[in-house]
């Protein structure tokens, strides 16, 4: 994204330089020019010119515009991450970032990313509104409480590069800057492999960790997440809707409306599930505000993806992880 | 007429009630002027003080907490305690019944009470500042200020809430006082531009502040009372508020812009001897930038979580923008053509104001470029930018409005020399100031930044240097504007040859203005033609 927006950059540059160029040129001529002198204290009353008015009104104008097609553009491409974009989570607040792998690598104030990888963040706060902005790359997002934002890149050059906090956050702000790491991909993968970051070490995947939160929280108690054979006992008190197939999919509300089931959306349906009923379901879910961290979240809803691609059971790893059975374990 | 003194309006009565209880619009413009240059000395102190901080890229003058303060306090005292009521307040309440060909405003004891508006909410917030200050940033963003924040927030917000009622009280006063005063023959064509500019002022000011006022008060009751309606932990929208703030600051850049805007037109005329170019699309451009002002407030917020196509709308009449600010621009310079050009210190300062508010608006259009805004948002490019317009913009117009009408005011000539003197080095200062912060935005240096990485100290060196050429120049008008008050040459009337009604009475102005209201039965800036002479 660099090279699009430096080219933008360059352009207004051009066009500054040569308005500032040229209204200064024309003070600077018309002040040495018609400068007082003895004799000529009266001057022309010149009323003025439609024509010029026309003029300095349109070709502004026009100019103007050029330049505003051209930023949407660039915002265009920046707001839509490419499909093969590898997601990596980041949750801000005072006054660090932690972020989180998909593969269960988790760091602080430290971003490692392949090189040449488009690269997509989902974040939220868990206090005030922070910014999320890596210079190298001009990218910015702000991260927002209670809600997802997200940002994309896709560095081209292994690295380190600075990442700030641009949102003015509290004492210490300035100093709540980061790295973002860029390696070659094999590098990358050895460090996915061998290094825990500057966080925890390394236990298990994003969505691994995402279904032990499904399961100490219950959730399976009203939602399948599979579509295997059921008990009629079980059957029967699952009243919330299935989440398998979820991810991705159109869902159609009580109110008839329709809506896209993406990460803010499940997002809101745990935090906030009275807002967005899903039409033939009772409205009986509880809210799971400030039951889950921000970061628990991200792993459950990155569950709960897993659960739109992986084949007939929900439960898609091979580790040695709890089974679903065990209902003791709910808070 | 001899010996006998002749009474004018400060004369007329040395006793401090003359002065607290005075409903002259002269004398309530010189009481303003007195607490905005207090207020101005103490944002500027606060201002060094951030530059030295940032002279090391350490955080070793100041803690952190203590910066935070610092740029909040800068930030909120030049905003809604000097640039708001600069020009509006002095040279509007000074000048506006002169030109007009009035005795005073409309309502000259709601002229009085927004000064003790005024002063009420200034000692509000100084006393917020020194039972420990505020941090929040000018902008009191959410849910920071209502939640995390724990300074002075109620406090301050009282002092900028009631201050607003005084921006209100003054816009009203304004807008009755041009539809309802103006001399016999003063048609609205034949206004000159400064009172359209204040009119347009006004009228933002009356539209705008309310809706500052609203939000300062919902952030106040969701600090105090834990009413959810910013911070989502309560369930409210942290984005309502940037959206209800910005709907009132950004107009507000223009209540700062526009009077400026208005004294230039007037200095720039005098000085060429010249009618101004373009008369009609002037004033229509301060009308254009007052409307369009409210349509645009959204480009605060690029990055902020709103969606794409709100930021395109945004970006697009941000861009329309533009073209009125470019129209004034073309219109002035055009005025130079043929004059009879005379650089005076008022001249010099609306030369300035053109060259820096050049520079100012083309910025603007890179942050109104949406793809390039993203990378430039919330750095030092930002703070260049409304620099560029606030200081080297409105600063330069209210500068150049005290040279002009100081004889007017005080009826007394300062040292032309020592005002150019302090004009040149106030550009200069200034421009060794935000140059570099362009560059160094550009490069990734966010804003309110307490410590930076090192590779950024260069350009904040050369910025510093730069501050204290200007603090130098704000300084030296100060003392001669002061020595020329006793040892000043006595003014004229007239002392620059202008155009005006105000320039038809003595100076100082005796306390009803005119004798006999004038009559006007002429186009405004009527200089003398050429043609008439050599014919």
């Amino acid at each position: 994204m660099a090279p699009r927006v430096d080219a933008l950059y360059a352009y207004l540059i051009g066009v500054s330089i040569v308005f500032i160029a040229l209204i200064a040129a024309t003070l600077l001529y018309f002040v040495i020019r018609f400068r007082a002198r003895k004799g000529n204290e009266r001057a022309p009353q010149i009323e003025g010119s439609l024509a010029l008015e026309a003029l300095w009104s349109i070709v502004p104008f026009v100019i103007a515009m050029t330049m505003f097609v051209w930023g949407a553009k660039v915002y265009f491409a920046m707001a839509r991450p490419p499909d093969n974009a590898m997601d990596v989570f980041v949750v801000a607040k005072q006054w660090m970032w932690k972020i989180q792998h998909v593969e269960g690598n988790r760091e602080i104030d430290e971003l490692h990313v392949p090189v040449n990888q488009p690269v997509k963040l989902t974040m939220t706060s868990e206090d005030v509104i922070h910014s999320f902005y890596v210079p190298a790359f001009r990218v910015k997002a702000d991260v927002l409480p209670d809600r997802y934002t997200t940002l994309w890149f896709q560095a081209t050059k292994p690295g380190t590069y600075h990442l700030f906090c641009a949102e003015y956050c509290g004492t210490e702000h300035s100093r709540m800057v980061g790295k973002v790491i860029v390696m070659e991909p094999t590098d990358y993968q050895d460090w996915l492999k061998y290094s825990a970051g500057a966080g925890e070490k390394k236990t298990a995947s994003a969505a691994d960790l995402g279904r032990v939160v499904f399961e100490k929280q219950g959730c399976g108690t009203c939602h399948r997440a599979d579509n295997g054979p059921l008990q009629a006992a079980v059957a029967s008190s699952l009243i919330g809707p299935p989440l398998k197939g979820l991810y991705g999919s159109t869902v159609e509300l009580a109110d008839g409306s329709k809506t896209e089931a993406d990460e803010t959306y499940i997002r809101e349906s745990i935090t906030d599930p009275m807002s967005r009923i899903v039409r033939g379901y009772p409205p009986k879910m509880p809210t799971y505000r400030g039951r889950v961290s921000q970061e628990k979240l991200l792993q459950l809803i990155t569950y709960i993806k897993t659960l739109a691609t992986n084949g007939t059971n929900g439960s898609s790893t091979d580790s040695g992880q709890a089974e679903p059975k065990d209902d003791a374990a709910r808070s | 007429m001899g010996t006998q003194k002749s009474i004018d309006y400060l004369n007329v009565d040395y006793g401090i009630r003359s002065w607290l209880l005075t409903l002259d619009h002269k004398r309530i413009a010189l009481l303003y002027l007195i607490s905005i240059t207090v207020m101005f000395a103490l944002g500027g102190i606060f201002a060094m003080l951030i530059r030295l901080e940032l002279l090391t890229p350490a955080g070793d003058l100041v803690q952190s907490d203590t910066y935070n303060k610092l740029f909040t306090m800068h930030g909120i005292i030049m905003i809604f305690f000097f640039l708001v009521p600069s020009i509006p307040s002095v040279f509007g309440n000074f000048l506006l019944p002169l030109m007009i060909g009035a005795r005073d405003l409309a309502f000259p004891k709601l002229n009085l009470l927004s000064w003790y508006v005024y002063v009420l909410g200034a000692i509000f917030t100084l006393w917020a500042m020194v039972s420990g200050g505020v941090d929040t940033g000018w902008t009191f963003y959410t849910p920071y200020s209502t939640t995390a924040s724990t300074t002075n927030v109620i406090p301050t917000a009282i002092g900028v809430f009631v201050t607003g009622f005084s921006s209100i009280l003054t816009g009203v006063n304004f807008i009755a006082t041009i539809h309802r005063m103006r001399a016999p023959g003063l048609t609205w064509f034949r206004l000159p531009l400064f009172v359209w500019a204040l009119y347009a002022t006004s009228l933002i000011m009356v539209l705008g502040t309310p809706v500052l006022a609203i939000t300062i008060l919902l952030v106040g009751l969701e600090r105090a009372f834990h009413i959810g309606i910013f911070d989502p932990a309560l369930g409210g929208d942290p984005l309502l508020f940037q959206h209800l703030f910005w709907f009132y600051s950004h107009p507000a850049v223009y209540i700062m812009i526009l009077p400026s805007m208005g004294v230039v037109s007037e200095v720039i005329s005098c000085f060429a001897k010249k009618r101004i170019f373009g008369y009609n699309f002037i004033a229509a451009s301060s009308l254009a930038i007052a409307l369009f002002g409210f349509l645009v407030w959204g480009h605060h917020m690029f990055v902020s979580g709103e969606s794409v196509y709100a930021a395109m709308v945004f970006s697009v009449l941000s861009f329309a923008v533009a073209v009125p600010s470019a129209v004034k621009v073309f219109n002035w310079a055009a005025t130079l053509y043929k004059g009879t050009i005379e650089l005076s210190a008022p001249m010099l300062y609306s030369l300035g104001f053109i060259g820096l508010f050049t520079v100012g608006g083309l910025t603007g259009l890179f942050l109104a470029a949406l793809g390039l805004d993203v990378h430039v948002h919330d750095t030092y490019f930002v703070v260049a930018h409304f620099h560029y317009i606030m200081v080297g913009g409105a600063i330069m117009g209210y500068m150049a409005a005290m040279h002009f009408w100081w004889p007017k005011v005080t009826g007394r000539m300062y040292s032309q020399l020592w005002a150019k003197i302090s004009a040149l080095t106030i550009f200069l200062g200034f421009n060794l100031t935000f140059f570099p912060q362009f560059v160094l935005g550009y490069l990734g240096m966010p804003r309110r930044y307490h410590t930076y990485p090192p590779e950024f100290q260069v350009l904040n060196v050369l910025s510093t240097a730069g501050a204290s050429i200007l603090a130098l120049g704000y300084l030296i008008p100060l003392i001669y504007l002061i020595y020329s008050l006793r040892n000043g040459e006595r003014a004229p009337a007239n002392p620059w040859k202008a155009t005006g009604l105000e320039w038809t009475v003595p100076s100082p102005p005796p306390p009803e203005n005119f004798d006999v209201i004038p009559v006007v039965d002429e186009e405004p800036y009527a200089y003398p033609d050429l043609e008439v002479q050599s014919a």
